[in-house]
C-alpha cells in the first residue's frame, strides 16, 4: 500500500513535509487574505514554499517512477529556494519586511527548512530502484 | 484559555513526544499505552479548545479570530492524523512520527497561548 519512499524512515519524512506544508500554507493563506499589500514578495514566496512542500508531501507518498521524479523536482526546487531566499534575506533584509519559511535559511524554524531538502534528496537516492531493500529498516 | 490547563497540555504533549522519541531510539513500535496517553492529550485539547473558543466568542478580547480558530483546528486535528500515520508504520519510525506529532502539538498550544495573551 505505502510507497517505498513513505515507509520506514520515509514515514517520518512525509510527516515532517506535511507539517511544513500546513504551517507554510496556513501562514501564506492568512497573509495573502488579510494584508497582501504589506509585503507582496514575502507573501508570494510563502505561498510558493507551501505549494512546494505540499507537492513533495504528496509525491513522496505515491508509488512509481513519475512520483519519484516529481518528488525529486519539488525537493530540488525547495533546496534552491531555501538557499536563494535565505541568501537574499540576509543580503537585502529590507526586501523582506515579513518573514517567510525560507528567510535567513529557515532560522525561524530551527533551520529545519535548510536541512530538510538535503535529507529528502538523500532519502530518494537511498530508496532508488536497484538499491538494497535494507532501506525499509535502516540500522541507524 | 485556562492557564493551568495550558501548562498541563504542554507537559502532556511533551511527554508523548519524549516517550515516543525514546521508544524510537530503542527500536520499539508504537504501544497501546502510548496511544492511550495520546488520546488523553486529545481529550484535554478538546476541552481547552471548547473553553477557549467559547470565552473568545463571548468575551471582548481583541484576538485575531482567523488565526486563533485556524490554530485550534490544526491543533485538534493533528494528533488523530499523526497517530493514524504513526500506527501504519510497524517499525521504530512509527514512534518517530508520534514524537514529531507530540512536540508540534506542544508548540501549537504555546502559540495559541501567545495569541490569546496578545489579545489583552
Amino acid at each position: 500500500m505505502a510507497s517505498r519512499t513513505s515507509s520506514g524512515f520515509g514515514r517520518l519524512l512525509v510527516a515532517v513535509y506535511a507539517v511544513f506544508a500546513v504551517s507554510a500554507g496556513a501562514r501564506a493563506g492568512v497573509q495573502l487574505a488579510t494584508d497582501f499589500a504589506a509585503a507582496p514578495l514575502a507573501y508570494l514566496l510563502s505561498a510558493f514554499a507551501a505549494a512546494v512542500y505540499l507537492l513533495a508531501t504528496v509525491a513522496l507518498t505515491r508509488p512509481g517512477r513519475t512520483a519519484r521524479l516529481v518528488a525529486a523536482a519539488a525537493i530540488g526546487v525547495e533546496m534552491v529556494g531555501v538557499l536563494a531566499v535565505g541568501a537574499a534575506s540576509v543580503a537585502a533584509p529590507e526586501a523582506f519586511p515579513e518573514a517567510t519559511v525560507w528567510s535567513r535559511f529557515g532560522a525561524g524554524y530551527g533551520y529545519v527548512p535548510l536541512v530538510l531538502p538535503a535529507v529528502g534528496l538523500w532519502w530518494l537516492w537511498r530508496t532508488r530502484s536497484g538499491a538494497r531493500r535494507a532501506s525499509a529498516s535502516p540500522a541507524a | 484559555m485556562v492557564p493551568s490547563l495550558v501548562t498541563l497540555l504542554v507537559a502532556a504533549a511533551v511527554v508523548v513526544g519524549a516517550w515516543s522519541a525514546v521508544a524510537a531510539a530503542r527500536n520499539r513500535r508504537v504501544s497501546g499505552a502510548q496511544l492511550l496517553t495520546a488520546a488523553v492529550v486529545e481529550a484535554l485539547l478538546l476541552v481547552q479548545a471548547v473553553v477557549a473558543l467559547v470565552r473568545w466568542a463571548t468575551g471582548d478580547r481583541d484576538v485575531d479570530g482567523v488565526t486563533f480558530v485556524g490554530y485550534w483546528l490544526t491543533a485538534v486535528l493533528l494528533l488523530p492524523v499523526g497517530a493514524f500515520w504513526a500506527i501504519g508504520e510497524r517499525s521504530r519510525w512509527g514512534n518517530g512520527v508520534l514524537a514529531l506529532t507530540g512536540f508540534v502539538v506542544a508548540v501549537l498550544v504555546l502559540r495559541l497561548q501567545q495569541i490569546w495573551a496578545a489579545g489583552g
